[in-house]
């Protein structure tokens, strides 16, 4: 084996390096290329469903055809553009209250009892234990009309009727932010768990009360923190299927339910490849910028 | 103030004055934890512009005492005043006191300038003013063109000068010092103790140190208070606690010292006589001790105050043979470790007057000590 590997000029460090580059080819690299080359090609009825890219015109002319028609339509459709805003502006908002729900929530387990901490943990983490699916599916059995929630509010007499609470934007919310929730809260505890609490004795040292302390010390300190939180929620998010499709009102303009619908019921591969490729680019802003970020920071802190 | 710090320093005494008040109180403080008596019924009285040093070994609760004076920890009893007001419930971000953290507790998002100037914004006071005093601050600790850096771009000692100045910009009345030098190195760590007596003295602030270091506390300090289980045991001048410890703990903790257990055979008003079985002659001091005759009690003689010499010395007191076991050549000085008749080793140290002495004491010769009848020191504890 070693010889081999002697052979082909590699030792046993870049064997090792090459493997998480290995997986993006494979994973990553590949696939966009393929989505890449269907976005530019034209839709027709055949296997597979597209034209292809490189076209052997013979006399020593190979042609290449690019279809930007695909990436036409969806400026010219506005349910394209409207599916986009509605999806980002979802997974916005999704994402605010994670940060909302979710700050607190790491700030308290990082400053309670050492002891706690992990069994506090544990439990964020325990429902990854049960599929996605189930438990998307169990929030149908909590928010339908007679429902465990609408039964409660109606035993208490809150209510006379039950509300409809299924299949509406309320419900794709908490489907987000119910799923997504962990995914800000373990970021967020490791940043403030590893936090110097005697810069907070030192902040009411010089005059500041608690309040003023959290605003002026934690707060800012925590950032790289709420940084990776908001995307590791914001970016799932807005390409999320599942939970507009259980949850939510049929009508609802999703961009990852637009992309099924292309592919699946439209059979119109290339324009749900362009549809892939642009949610792709409105990925990437975010992604730099949190690359851009992250790097100031590890500038500003040596280790 | 046209007097020079020199001047006023020999003079700086307030603690013989029966009229001077203190300036700090501590009164009967205890600080429990749980079961754990961290601060055992402590009571000190501070003088301005004193520099304080609470020293002992890790654990004494020497932290916990100032912690207790920043207002992080609450007492369990006992009353704290400064400057004649009581502080004892007051929380830290109302006490006119500041802090500089052993850790240094810089706050690393914000640049030099904004950490010196966070407790002044607090204070709300206005920009120009602030302004000027950060500068005045920055100068004086020498880190005006440092101003602008964040503080992962300093070094140790450069961030140890940004604790100072940020916890010294605020005029607070009272500066407590949290081990201000232990994370230097050596050479780094005298050229500040230095310079901190220098800013000390210029800006007439009473300072709190606490250190686990004794020449620390030795150059440093106007005063120490030694502690020991959360006990304060002695208070006194560094030459005091060196020269006059009241115990056996002081007098050992404090540098060096030989100690010889005997009995008291002649106890006068103005002479003691001790008989102690590890010496041929008896101990005879020149002060008096307050103890029963023939009680147990301790006499302490440091290492420089015995001198060696190769002729038996020719005197009924304070002599001692012994064999040289070992010797150190420390440069300015020696250090002999002597063998007495008894097997206990005694060890004294002699400057190295001469640059070559062809005749020196050598390993296994036999020598006499002997002391003057000023140098032990009597204790009975």
């Amino acid at each position: 084996m070693k010889s081999v590997l002697r052979r082909l000029g590699l030792d046993g460090r870049s064997v090792v390096t090459a493997v998480p580059y290995l997986w993006l080819l494979l994973f990553f690299l590949i696939p966009f290329v393929i989505v890449l080359k269907i976005s530019f090609s034209t839709s027709q009825i055949a296997m597979p469903p597209y034209e292809p890219l490189l076209h052997w015109a013979g006399d020593k002319v190979l042609q290449i055809k690019l279809n930007l028609g695909n990436f036409a339509f969806l400026v010219e459709d506005n349910l394209y553009w409207k599916a986009y805003l509605n999806s980002i502006w979802v997974a916005s908002v999704s994402t605010f209250f994670c940060l909302l729900l979710g700050y607190p929530i790491a700030y308290a387990i990082a400053r309670s009892n050492p002891s706690a901490r992990n069994i506090l943990m544990l439990l964020i983490v325990l429902p990854f234990w049960t599929s996605f699916l189930l438990r998307v599916y169990a929030w149908i059995g909590i928010l339908k009309n007679n429902g465990l929630l609408n039964n409660f509010l109606i035993w208490i007499g809150a209510i006379d009727q039950p509300i409809q609470m299924l299949q509406t934007d309320f419900a794709v919310y908490i489907g987000i932010v119910y799923s997504y929730l962990p995914f800000m809260i373990l970021p967020l505890y490791a940043n403030l768990e590893k936090m110097d609490l005697t810069l907070l004795e030192a902040a009411a040292d010089l005059g500041c009360r608690p309040w003023q302390g959290f605003m002026k010390i934690t707060l800012p300190l925590s950032l790289p923190g709420v940084r990776a939180g908001c995307l590791l929620v914001f970016i799932p998010a807005v390409g999320e299927f599942v939970i507009p499709s259980l949850l939510g009102d049929p009508g609802m303009l999703m961009i990852g339910k637009v992309l099924w619908t292309e592919f699946f019921n439209n059979r119109d591969w290339p324009v749900a490849s362009a549809v892939a490729i642009v949610l792709l680019l409105f990925l990437v802003v975010p992604m730099m910028y949190f690359q851009r970020a992250q790097d100031a920071e590890a500038g500003g802190v040596h280790r | 103030m046209a007097t020079s710090p020199r001047a006023t320093q020999q003079k700086f005494e307030p603690w013989t004055d029966p009229d001077a008040k203190p300036y700090v109180r501590i009164e009967k403080v205890t600080k429990k934890f749980g079961d754990f008596i961290a601060v055992d019924d402590v009571s000190l009285s501070i003088y301005k512009k004193e520099i304080f040093c609470l020293l002992g070994a890790s654990g004494c609760g020497k932290t916990t005492l100032l912690r207790i004076l920043a207002g992080f920890e609450r007492p369990t009893s006992g009353r704290i005043f400064i400057d004649g007001v009581d502080m004892t419930s007051i929380p830290p971000y109302e006490r006119p006191v500041n802090m500089m953290f052993q850790s240094y507790a810089i706050f690393p998002h914000m640049t030099v300038e904004q950490n010196v100037a966070f407790g002044l914004k607090q204070e709300r006071l206005q920009k120009g003013e602030i302004e000027s005093r950060v500068t005045d601050m920055l100068n004086l600790v020498k880190l005006g063109q440092f101003a602008k850096r964040k503080p992962h771009q300093l070094s140790g000692g450069q961030r140890q000068r940004v604790a100072l100045a940020r916890s010294l910009v605020k005029k607070p009345k009272l500066l407590l010092l949290d081990e201000p030098l232990a994370a230097l190195d050596k050479k780094l760590r005298e050229h500040t103790q230095f310079e901190l007596i220098n800013i000390q003295e210029t800006l007439g602030v009473t300072f709190v140190v606490v250190t686990h270091d004794q020449e620390e506390a030795m150059t440093l300090s106007t005063r120490i208070g030694l502690m020991n289980h959360g006990e304060i045991v002695q208070v006194g001048t560094p030459s005091e606690i060196y020269e006059y410890p009241n115990s056996r703990f002081v007098s050992e903790f404090i540098g060096s010292v030989n100690t010889f257990e005997g009995r008291l055979v002649e106890d006068e008003p103005s002479y003691v006589r001790i008989g102690c079985d590890d010496l041929e002659a008896p101990i005879y001091v020149d002060h008096g001790v307050s103890s029963a005759p023939g009680a147990t009690v301790w006499a302490a003689i440091r290492p420089e105050k015995i001198t060696i010499s190769r002729e038996k010395p020719d005197a009924t007191d304070n002599w001692a043979s012994a064999v040289v076991q070992d010797i150190a050549y420390m440069g300015d000085m020696s250090i002999y470790l002597l063998r007495l008749d008894s097997g206990k080793v005694v060890r004294v140290t002699q400057p190295n007057i001469y640059r070559h002495a062809e005749d020196r004491i050598t390993w296994e010769e036999r020598v006499y000590l002997q002391w003057y009848p000023e140098s032990p020191v009597v204790v009975t504890k």
